[in-house]
């Protein structure tokens, strides 16, 4: 029964239609070129392509020397030194200066996060490993860290690349075990002021609750006092993750009924022996990758991710087989689970910028338009909500974000922008035909190709149809740019465009 | 078709049916909400609540007029309940707050400035910036419950927040306002809708069946397509309008977009007309005004909506608080003043009643950095022609503490419920879960 969970797609279903459909999960969509090359490979070779995406060229370099790390570092000890004494004097004007000099920082570092939005948005569009960013977007929701409360951009850098180096990694070894040691996460739930003899649960509960468990499951009350235990004294100096021994409290800890002199690390050990660990990450990764669930769970779908959970185990925690599994299994494939999903604002612009190809490429403060409008509409880069991340799913939707989603896509294909309603400068003029296959004049089957294609759906819908055509005939039924990008403007406004 | 609403909002959301934690609640998204729902689809739209013409409307109990607004505005981040409503006869107050401490009626001593004092009442005086409130309060217009809270407080804003707008201290289930509308018999199966200034809508107005309309500013809250091309716009129009027609019955996500859509274009054409209007009164500066006057056109355009939402931040006043405090007080009561007048100028005063509250109020010490931390009881603000007005309930003990925090006097659900019965004429046990003893605020 659980075999037949996994059970793979029949490789002779896959077509282009299916094609997009991974395409668009795996990643952010593709043109009509890049589906069809897709789709060419046969489902074994496209998912290989896909996920084995360390052998396909990388985007380009997330050194370590990318962005400043310095704005927000930590006082030398001479300067420590000239600030005690400054204090000592009480000369005001001398105070005033070092408030001046901090507030000066602060606001160069949060110049510095918007440009880091910025950068990461233009990764999402332009990386040739769309999996490896859309991973990246998945576990910074989910290991939720803000920029507001750590005020320090270097660090979410930091943590950006941990989650982007081991995207497809192991998730006990490489991204549980790194968050606990990663500076922008203890800051972030305070395991800098975790210290023997004054725990702060804040770190071991959320471990547990929204990392790795899920709440209430499969732990107690008591085993977060004593994980917090075991976890202090793991702090940062600067950009580095440091054991402070005299904040570790070395003492016998008893957690999920073991004793021991546990520190973080052990704690983590325990927990990747408790029931829950092997379908809680799965669950998640169903809700992001196949289908976001607004109702409760059929059978079918449990026993899906169940199986995923075996699997998982099996595999000690790599992400890469799971995620496999999920792609090339039939039930990935199921109309039930194509165009299920609420297309977070990261995805609605991504796969558009994705899909038309919109001449905004070209504008020049595309990009902070970009991040200004994913905001309107409820997600900003490196500052998901609270620690809970993003909830996703309807609660994208309300009819304030459903006009600005719609406002936004006028601004990728006309450059109006959608926070006012001042007009960028088009430097190049949209060729909207290119987005069409070699139909170019009957308007039924521009139409008809256009609704597949931008929708992702097998047969379009008959009033959907007639609607574009009513459109065309108002047009003289010519096929040009113009046309072609009035299309697309009513395509997008479609409610069924915000699904993928 | 009452009935069965009626019965399907105790189980899904008072009863103990719901084992589901909030955030499984949130994760699944509002869209558990469906989970319980075998109503039709055209039941559920919360447009349609501000589509009705007036007069189709009537509430559930004789004697309450049926057009009835309530207004609701949220003190985002922990207003400092101390240093609103001022207790200048209290020692205790000048030792723990020596640097943000606000003077007696007449003195020069604090550089906070001195209270106002509030006719026939010994003690205690408003923040020398509510001069707006006491105009109101002396006008028989306003009334503030001292000392509101509830047991057992929590010091987050997160779960505060939730506490206050579900009224159950789990901080889990619907909203309070949304549990109202689930269960108004109204004759029709829906009620009028609510609409939220910002760009979500609280929780508070999330309902089984029940959703906000939400926007930020009326410019936002269009579709801007229609300037290009004129065709656009109709066939846009037929787009995000044919919603029922292709509509199932199972709400998938498709339903539910093509729902909101439909929300949203024909929320957007009445909102946009009714704030088209230069408002009869001339405005303060600031986010609360702005929100207020879009709040007071829309009731002015006579938009069958019951119940409005506004909110103002910055509450949350950890260091210096002085000045910003000092800022948020003269916004808030200047807003509240002129909203008051320019319903006054529409002749609506009588049928619009609003409420002001935070998620908590701050500790009674001051903390090391002239600001405060999070707290606990504070004082709410009604206004309207109905409301007792004047000082209500009894001030927190400053000597008598808990943890350092003030001991409430009054549970905002007895607020609620005297809200919910003399105003909107609802029966508040089903709402809240059980009966609340209603505190006095409101004239009957």
């Amino acid at each position: 029964m659980i075999g037949n969970s996994l059970r793979q797609l029949d490789p002779k279903e896959f077509d282009n239609h299916k094609a997009r459909h991974l395409l668009n999960r795996a990643g952010f969509g593709g043109n009509a070129g890049q589906v069809a090359e897709i789709a060419n490979m046969g489902l074994e070779a496209a998912v290989d392509y896909i996920v084995e995406y360390e052998n396909s060229s990388s985007y380009g370099s997330t050194g370590e020397d990318a962005f400043n790390k310095d704005i927000m570092r930590p006082p030398t000890s001479s300067e420590r030194e000239s600030f005690r004494k400054v204090r000592e004097s009480g000369n005001e004007s001398a105070l005033e200066m070092l408030r001046i000099k901090r507030q000066q920082r602060q606001r160069e570092d949060r110049i510095q996060i918007a440009e880091m939005e910025e950068w990461w948005f233009k990764r999402l569009i332009e990386s040739p490993r769309p999996l490896e960013e859309k991973l990246t977007l998945f576990w910074h929701g989910h290991f939720a860290t803000g920029y507001r409360t750590i005020e320090n951009s270097y660090h979410m850098f930091q943590q950006n690349n941990l989650f982007r180096n081991h995207a497809l990694g192991n998730f006990k070894d490489d991204l549980v075990r790194g968050i606990i040691h990663d500076p922008a996460m203890i800051k972030y739930l305070n395991n800098d002021k975790n210290r023997k003899g004054a725990p702060n649960e804040n770190l071991a509960r959320e471990l547990m609750e929204l990392f790795t468990l899920g709440e209430g499951q499969d732990y107690t009350e008591d085993d977060i006092k004593e994980g917090a235990r075991a976890l202090t004294g793991y702090n940062i100096y600067d950009d580095e993750f440091i054991f402070r021994t005299r904040q570790h409290d070395t003492g016998v800890k008893s957690i999920f009924s073991r004793r021991g002199q546990f520190d973080g690390d052990d704690f983590v050990d325990l927990i990747f022996t408790r029931r829950s660990v092997s379908t809680f990450i799965i669950w998640k990764l169903y809700r992001f990758f196949v289908n976001d669930l607004p109702h409760e769970p059929s059978r079918e779908v449990k026993s899906f991710v169940y199986a995923v959970g075996n699997l998982f185990k099996r595999r000690d925690w790599e992400i890469k087989p799971a995620l496999k599994a999920i792609f090339l299994s039939e039930h990935f494939y199921e109309k039930t689970n194509i165009n299920s999903i609420i297309k977070s604002p990261v995805q609605l612009i991504v796969q558009s910028m994705r899909c038309i190809e919109p001449p905004s490429k070209n504008r020049e403060n595309m990009l902070r338009t970009l991040t200004i409008a994913s905001d309107l509409m409820g997600q900003r880069l490196f500052a998901p909500p609270s620690v809970k991340g993003w909830d996703g799913g309807r609660t994208w939707i309300n009819t304030s974000t459903m006009f600005m989603r719609h406002n936004t896509l006028l601004y990728l294909l006309t450059g109006q922008r959608p926070d006012g309603y001042a007009w960028e400068a088009d430097s190049s003029p949209f060729k909207a035909t290119e987005v069409l296959g070699s139909e170019r004049s009957d308007p039924k089957k521009v139409v008809r190709y256009l609704l597949t294609t931008q929708l992702g759906v097998e047969t379009p819908d008959a009033d959907r149809v007639s609607t574009l055509l009513d459109y065309l005939k108002t047009q003289h039924n010519s096929i040009n740019d113009h046309t072609v990008k009035g299309l697309l403007t009513l395509i997008t406004a479609m409610p069924e465009y915000q699904l993928c | 078709m009452c009935d069965h609403h009626h019965e399907q909002q105790t189980t899904s959301s008072t009863g103990s049916s719901t084992t589901y934690s909030r955030r499984i609640f949130m994760q699944q998204g509002m869209a558990f909400l469906s989970m319980a729902t075998t109503v039709p689809l055209f039941m559920q739209r919360s447009a349609e609540g501000i589509m009705l013409p007036l007069g189709s409307l009537v509430t559930s109990r004789a004697g309450i007029p049926d057009d009835r607004v309530l207004v609701v505005i949220q003190l985002s981040g922990g207003n400092d309940g101390l240093n609103t409503v001022i207790p200048f006869g209290s020692r205790e107050y000048y030792v723990n707050r020596s640097q943000i401490a606000i003077g007696e009626p007449g003195s020069t001593k604090y550089n906070a400035g001195a209270a106002l004092s509030i006719s026939g009442v010994d003690g205690y005086g408003l923040h020398p910036n509510l001069t707006g409130l006491l105009d109101l309060m002396e006008n028989g217009q306003a009334a503030i419950v001292q000392g509101v809270g509830y047991p057992n407080p929590n010091r987050s804003h997160f779960t505060s927040t939730d506490i206050w707008h579900t009224g159950n201290h789990t901080g889990q289930g619907y909203g309070w306002l949304g549990k109202y509308f689930d269960n108004t018999c109204t004759g029709r199966p829906t009620p009028k809708g609510s609409i939220a200034i910002g760009n979500r809508a609280p929780l508070a107005l999330h309902g089984a069946t029940q959703k906000a309309v939400n926007f930020e500013t009326e410019e936002l809250f269009r579709w801007a397509g229609t300037s290009g091309d004129e065709s656009l716009g109709r066939l846009y129009d037929d787009i995000n309008r044919q919603g029922s027609a292709n509509s199932t019955k199972d709400d998938s996500q498709l339903d539910f977009l093509v729902r909101t859509s439909l929300d949203a274009q024909v929320s957007s054409d009445r909102i946009r007309a009714a704030v088209s209007k230069r408002p009869l009164i001339s405005y303060p500066g600031g986010q609360l005004s702005q929100q207020l006057q879009l709040i007071a056109s829309m009731i002015r355009a006579d938009l069958p909506t019951r119940v409005y939402y506004a909110s103002l931040g910055g509450f949350d006043t950890h260091a210096n608080q002085l000045n910003s405090h000092a800022n948020l007080m003269r916004q808030l009561g200047d807003a509240l003043n002129t909203f008051q007048k320019d319903l006054g100028k529409q002749g609506n005063t009588g049928k619009v009643l609003t409420m002001v509250f935070s998620e908590f109020g701050r500790r009674v010490a001051q903390n090391g950095s002239g600001g405060t931390d999070h707290g606990t009881a504070a004082p709410m603000f009604l206004i309207g022609d109905n409301v007792r007005a004047g000082l209500l309930g009894k001030h927190p003990s400053l000597t008598k503490l808990q943890e350092g925090d003030l001991i409430y006097n009054t549970d905002f659900r007895q607020v609620y419920a005297s809200v919910l019965e003399d105003w909107m004429g609802a029966d508040s046990k089903v709402i809240l879960g059980k009966q609340y003893k209603k505190s006095n605020v409101l004239r009957s």
